[in-house]
Order: C-alpha cells, then sequence, then structure tokens
C-alpha cells in the first residue's frame, strides 16, 4: 500500500463576478509519495485553480483536502503559511527571486523561516541543492545577474530548501526556451528517481507531460482522465 | 529565528530603495529637529517670562494680616439683641507671626516642602538730601533667599553675600539707587517709621526687572532690618514657602493657614493670569511641533504604501513559501519603525544642536540684568515626548500601509503574471 501524501475530496469552486460561474465540479483524486504527475488540459479548464487550492493558497472553495493525512479545510492564515513553509514547495512560471537577496539567501529564505535548524545548516543544505541543481557557482550573484534558466533553477532550489512533501509547479517551464525546459525537466525526472519526491506540475505542454509517470487531464473543471 | 529574518528583510527592503527610504527619514529627522526646537525655545522664554514674577514669589506665604480684632465686644453680646460697641481697632503684635522659629522648624520637616525663607519687611524713607523718598526693605536670610528665590540673579553689581558678611548693609533698588547716586561702598541714611535714622552701606544693586519695584524695594539681612525696627530677633513678619510641587501650593495654603493660625497667600491665588499666560504657550508650542510630525507621519505613509505597490511580487512569494500575513505585516511595520527611531534620534541630535545654536544668540534686556543670550530649556522631558512620538506616529503610518500588505492574496499576484 503506498502512502497517500495529498489527497481532493469532491472540491468544488465557482467565481462568482460578476454571474456565478463554476469553475471546478467535484474534483477528486489522490497523489501518492514519489509519484510525478501532471496535470494537464486546456486554458480556463481550472487547472491552475486546482493547483492554487491543492497549495492552500487559495481557501474559497468547498469540498476537502487533506496533505500529509491532515484536513487543510477551515485552517486558519498562519497556520496554513506553516504548512507550505514546510510541507510544499512551489515553482512558478515566473521564478519570483526576491532581488534584494543573493542567490544563496533566496533559496535559504524559506529555511531560515521554518527554523529547524541553524544558519549555518541551512546554508549547507541549501548549497547542496544548487549542487543537485548544477548552479552552485551562482550561489552568491545576485538574482538579476542570472538567465531565465538559471533562475528557474534557483526558484526550484528553494522549493527544495525544506525538503517538502510535495512540490507544485504551476507552468514551470512556461517562460523557458527549448534547452531549458529540457533542463528543467531532466532535474523533476531526477528528484523523482532519485529523490522519490513527490511532484504534481500543471502544464498545457503536452510533450512535457507525456514524460511523466501520471497524467491528470481536465475539462471544463472535471477530472477527464 | 522568525524576528531576526524579518528584520533582515526589512532591511534589504529598506535599503533596496535607500533613496526613498531616506527622504522618509529625513521628513521625521525635521519635524523632531524643529518640535524640539520649538519647545526648547518658546519654554525657556516662558520660563524666563514666568520667572520674571514666579521665581521671586513664595508658593505659599505665610504673614498676619493687620484685621480688625475678630472678638469684638458685640460679639459677646449676641443674647441682647442691639449692640452699641462698634469698631475696636486691630490690636496686639501687629505684622510679626507669633512663635516663627518653631513654625519654619516644622515646615522644614513636611516632606512637601523644599525650603523655608523667613523675611523682615520693614517701611523706609531713604533720605536724599532733604527729600525723602518711601522705600521697603526686605531683611532676608541671604542663602535661604538665593537657594528658593535666585536672589543672585538679580543682583547685576556687588557681592550679594556681603549682605551677610558687612554690618548694616544694603542692596539697594537699581532705580532708586540711580535717584539717590548712590554706589557701591557709598553709605546712604534711612529713616525708620519709629523715626529713627540709620545709616547703611551700599554692597550692591537689585535689579528685578520691574521698574516700579526698584524705586522700592531694597534688601537688608533679617538682624539689621530687626535691628532698624528695635524688634528682637524673633521678630518675623513673613514666612516664605517654596514647595516641590507647586500644584499642591491652594492645598497646603489652607492647611498651614489652620495650623500655624496665621494668613496663607498660594501662589496660584496671587499671580493667576501667569499660569493662564504660560499653558496657553506650551499649549501652542505643542501643537505646532505635533502637527510637524504627522506630516512626516504622512510622507511615511505615501513612501510605504508605494515600497508595497513595487514589492507585491516579493511579498507574495514570501507568502507562497510560508510567511503568514501577520510576517508580512511585521516586516512592513519594521520598515516604518526603523524609519522612525533612526530619523528620531537624529532629529534629536539636531535638534540639540540648534536649540544650542540658539541659546548662543545674544539677546539683551535692561529688565533681565543676568540674561544675555536667548534663553532655551533643555528639558529631557521634550526629547522623550519627541522620540516617543515619532514612534507612535511613524508606527501607524507604517501600521495602514502594512496591513494591506499582510492582506494581499499571493494567488491573484502570482496568476496575474
Amino acid at each position: 500500500m503506498e502512502e497517500i501524501i495529498l489527497e481532493a475530496k469532491s472540491i468544488c469552486k465557482s467565481f462568482h463576478d460578476p454571474v456565478t460561474i463554476p469553475i471546478l465540479k467535484e474534483v477528486s483524486f489522490s497523489v501518492n509519495k514519489g509519484d510525478f504527475v501532471s496535470i494537464i488540459g486546456k486554458s480556463g479548464c481550472g487547472k491552475s485553480t486546482l493547483l492554487y487550492i491543492l497549495s492552500t493558497m487559495d481557501t474559497d472553495y468547498e469540498g476537502e483536502l487533506i496533505i500529509d493525512k491532515e484536513s487543510m479545510t477551515n485552517k486558519k492564515e498562519n497556520e496554513l503559511a506553516k504548512i507550505r513553509n514546510e510541507k510544499i514547495g512551489f515553482v512558478f512560471q515566473f521564478h519570483y527571486l526576491l532581488n534584494e537577496f543573493s542567490v544563496l539567501r533566496n533559496v535559504m529564505l524559506p529555511g531560515i523561516k521554518l527554523g529547524k535548524f541553524s544558519e549555518k545548516e541551512i546554508e549547507h543544505h541549501a548549497m547542496e541543492k544548487l549542487r543537485i541543481l548544477g548552479i552552485q557557482e551562482q550561489a552568491l550573484k545576485m538574482p538579476n545577474q542570472l538567465s531565465g534558466g538559471q533562475k528557474q533553477r534557483v526558484a526550484i532550489a528553494r522549493a527544495l530548501i525544506n525538503n517538502p512533501h510535495i512540490i507544485m509547479g504551476d507552468e514551470p517551464t512556461g517562460n523557458l526556451d527549448k534547452k531549458n525546459t529540457e533542463i528543467v525537466f531532466d532535474i523533476f525526472s531526477q528528484l523523482a528517481a532519485e529523490f522519490n519526491q513527490t511532484l504534481l506540475i500543471v502544464t498545457h505542454d503536452n510533450e512535457f507531460a507525456s514524460r511523466t509517470q501520471r497524467i491528470i487531464e481536465m475539462e471544463d473543471g472535471r477530472i477527464i482522465k | 529565528m522568525n524576528n531576526k529574518l524579518i528584520l533582515v528583510i526589512a532591511k534589504s527592503l529598506l535599503l533596496a530603495r535607500w533613496k526613498q527610504t531616506l527622504v522618509a527619514a529625513v521628513g521625521v529627522t525635521f519635524s523632531i529637529t524643529m518640535f524640539i526646537t520649538l519647545l526648547g525655545f518658546m519654554t525657556g522664554l516662558n520660563d524666563l517670562l514666568d520667572g520674571l514674577i514666579l521665581n521671586r514669589t513664595p508658593h505659599v506665604r505665610l504673614f498676619n494680616e493687620v484685621k480688625p480684632n475678630p472678638e469684638q465686644p458685640a460679639t459677646f453680646s449676641k443674647d441682647l439683641g442691639y449692640t452699641f460697641i462698634h469698631s475696636i481697632k486691630p490690636s496686639g503684635n501687629g505684622q510679626n507671626i507669633d512663635n516663627a522659629t518653631a513654625i519654619m522648624q516644622n515646615l522644614k520637616k513636611d516632606p512637601r516642602v523644599f525650603g523655608v525663607a523667613p523675611k523682615v519687611s520693614a517701611q523706609v524713607f531713604y533720605n536724599v538730601g532733604n527729600i525723602d523718598i518711601n522705600g521697603v526693605i526686605n531683611g532676608v536670610d541671604v542663602e535661604s533667599e538665593a537657594r528658593l528665590f535666585k536672589f543672585q540673579d538679580y543682583v547685576p553689581a556687588g557681592n550679594y553675600l556681603d549682605l551677610k558678611n558687612v554690618p548694616n548693609s544694603i542692596i539697594l533698588g537699581k532705580a532708586a539707587a540711580d535717584k539717590m547716586l548712590a554706589n557701591i561702598g557709598d553709605v546712604i541714611q534711612v529713616t525708620t517709621p519709629r523715626g529713627d535714622r540709620q545709616s547703611l552701606k551700599v554692597v550692591g544693586y537689585f535689579q528685578s526687572g520691574l521698574a516700579d519695584l526698584d524705586k522700592v524695594q531694597s534688601y537688608a539681612s533679617l538682624a539689621t532690618t530687626q535691628k532698624l525696627l528695635g524688634r528682637p530677633i524673633s521678630y518675623i513678619t513673613d514666612i516664605n514657602i517654596k514647595l516641590n510641587n507647586i500644584a499642591l501650593a491652594p492645598a497646603l495654603a489652607v492647611e498651614y493657614k489652620k495650623m500655624f493660625d496665621t494668613d496663607a497667600e498660594d501662589i496660584q491665588t496671587a499671580n493667576a493670569q501667569f499660569e493662564t499666560g504660560s499653558n496657553v504657550r506650551s499649549i501652542i508650542s505643542y501643537a505646532v511641533g505635533i502637527t510637524l510630525l504627522i506630516v512626516a507621519g504622512f510622507g511615511i505613509y505615501n513612501i510605504l504604501n508605494m515600497m508595497i505597490y513595487e514589492k507585491m511580487d516579493s511579498i507574495a512569494i514570501l507568502k507562497a513559501t510560508g510567511f503568514s500575513g501577520r510576517d508580512v505585516k511585521r516586516i512592513f511595520t519594521t520598515i516604518a519603525l526603523s524609519i522612525g527611531i533612526v530619523g528620531g534620534l537624529f532629529g534629536l541630535g539636531f535638534g540639540f544642536i540648534l536649540s544650542h545654536i540658539i541659546h548662543q544668540i545674544p539677546f539683551n534686556t535692561v529688565a533681565l540684568p543676568t540674561v544675555k543670550t536667548f534663553p532655551v530649556n533643555y528639558n529631557l522631558k521634550f526629547y522623550l515626548i519627541g522620540i516617543s512620538f515619532s514612534i507612535i506616529t511613524t508606527y501607524f503610518a507604517g501600521l495602514f500601509p502594512a496591513r494591506k500588505a499582510s492582506k494581499i492574496d499571493p494567488v491573484i499576484i502570482i496568476r496575474g503574471k
């Protein structure tokens, strides 16, 4: 029996402005530990909306979300922030690095926030992650000195710093060229294969999706496959 | 760990826009500088003006009013229904306070009393050629008078201590001395009400700043005055009391009046108008100072608001990676507070320097012989109010933008790209 990391139970969401439009209709599925899952679907089918609900950042929904055997529904904002910090890593389409901090500090920030290790240890972990991603030489540069692909790899390192249960990606390769997309995909596969890292990636790149272990296809707010 | 992290983030956000930060901090510095200078200068002037009268006025004065005997024979014959005897004239020991030495010893033990100074006042005539000029000689205990009423400040020429050290000496009112052409070291003649003549040596001038007073008032030692009046050394006409807390004066005046069976007058009753003027002036200066600070607060509010719009992405990613709304709020209030504290501290420094410069500007006035430059009050209270107020205003100026930042929904920002 494999361990379930994330479970969605009949999640519904509607937008109410200006008229009520249902976006997600009774979405239920689960992700096991170590799965490399991609969610695909046409633009506007609700895949990103679903991801933000799964990420606990969007709390305006019906149904139940369980991460690591713990219900996320009706939790307070600061409790959710703590869970995001500890259990979820994010990679977005845009890298969202803080320009005021060096690459290394950017990667370390969520770790320092968690406060489980000393700063020295976190720095060591961060260098480790940067090395896995092959950008350890850039550690002391500022983010604006890096190329787009490098920035995205720093963002992945940041997502990994607290050894999260699951990494969620919203079009993580959307802004990247072919070569960098390849690099990012390889990194994800490597993480899944070598480190048994659970990954949940939203993408509209079917080629990317076809190479993952499991594809969830969405249409009109429902999972069709 | 969390606090340190918030500090680090606040610091880098601050330094990333150091020019804006500087403008905001300079705004606070300017207002605190002006606040400190204004209050210091205004209060200095205020104290000076009040001091003209208040320094020289006891908080409570015990004396014996010459008044009709309260026990008129008529009061004994109330039962008769009608009386024939009236206007029994004042009698007894006149203005002397009975048992003055014991009263003074008692007062000195009272913890509310700062000090006690005895006084004997004597009506005299200064003899100038064949003309007599009206005068009053105040017999004082020089040391208590100096300690409690800054006597030395009003003696521009001569040494006030000579009053005690030189027998039969007098410190003449400046205006009276001018009239009598009396220089220091000269001997003048006075006539007492009883007709005795006495020679007194001028050892100094007294200048109160009130010309009418200086024409009449002179000072001598207690013993000299008592001798002038032909009275024993127990003869005291006034006991001037300085309190630790001036606000207690009215209550204590009533208490002492009953306890010592004398008349008592408090400073508030005697000089009500000075209090009012002084209060109005401080209200004005506080109002101007606080207005300045509020304007600086708006500056900080604007800059933080702008910073939050610029840093939307950073706020969103901080929230996505596990910073709660409260953490974000603390980052921005920390930014506001550091601007407030740093700006405020510099303000205190510059305020002190500016006050000091004003304090060096010459200011000569006939009325105040010892004042040579503009007066400035360096009361620690203003500095404390200044720094607290700068912290409070900047905190509130930062609070609203910070709350806005804490409510930013990361989903909207991240999906907007």
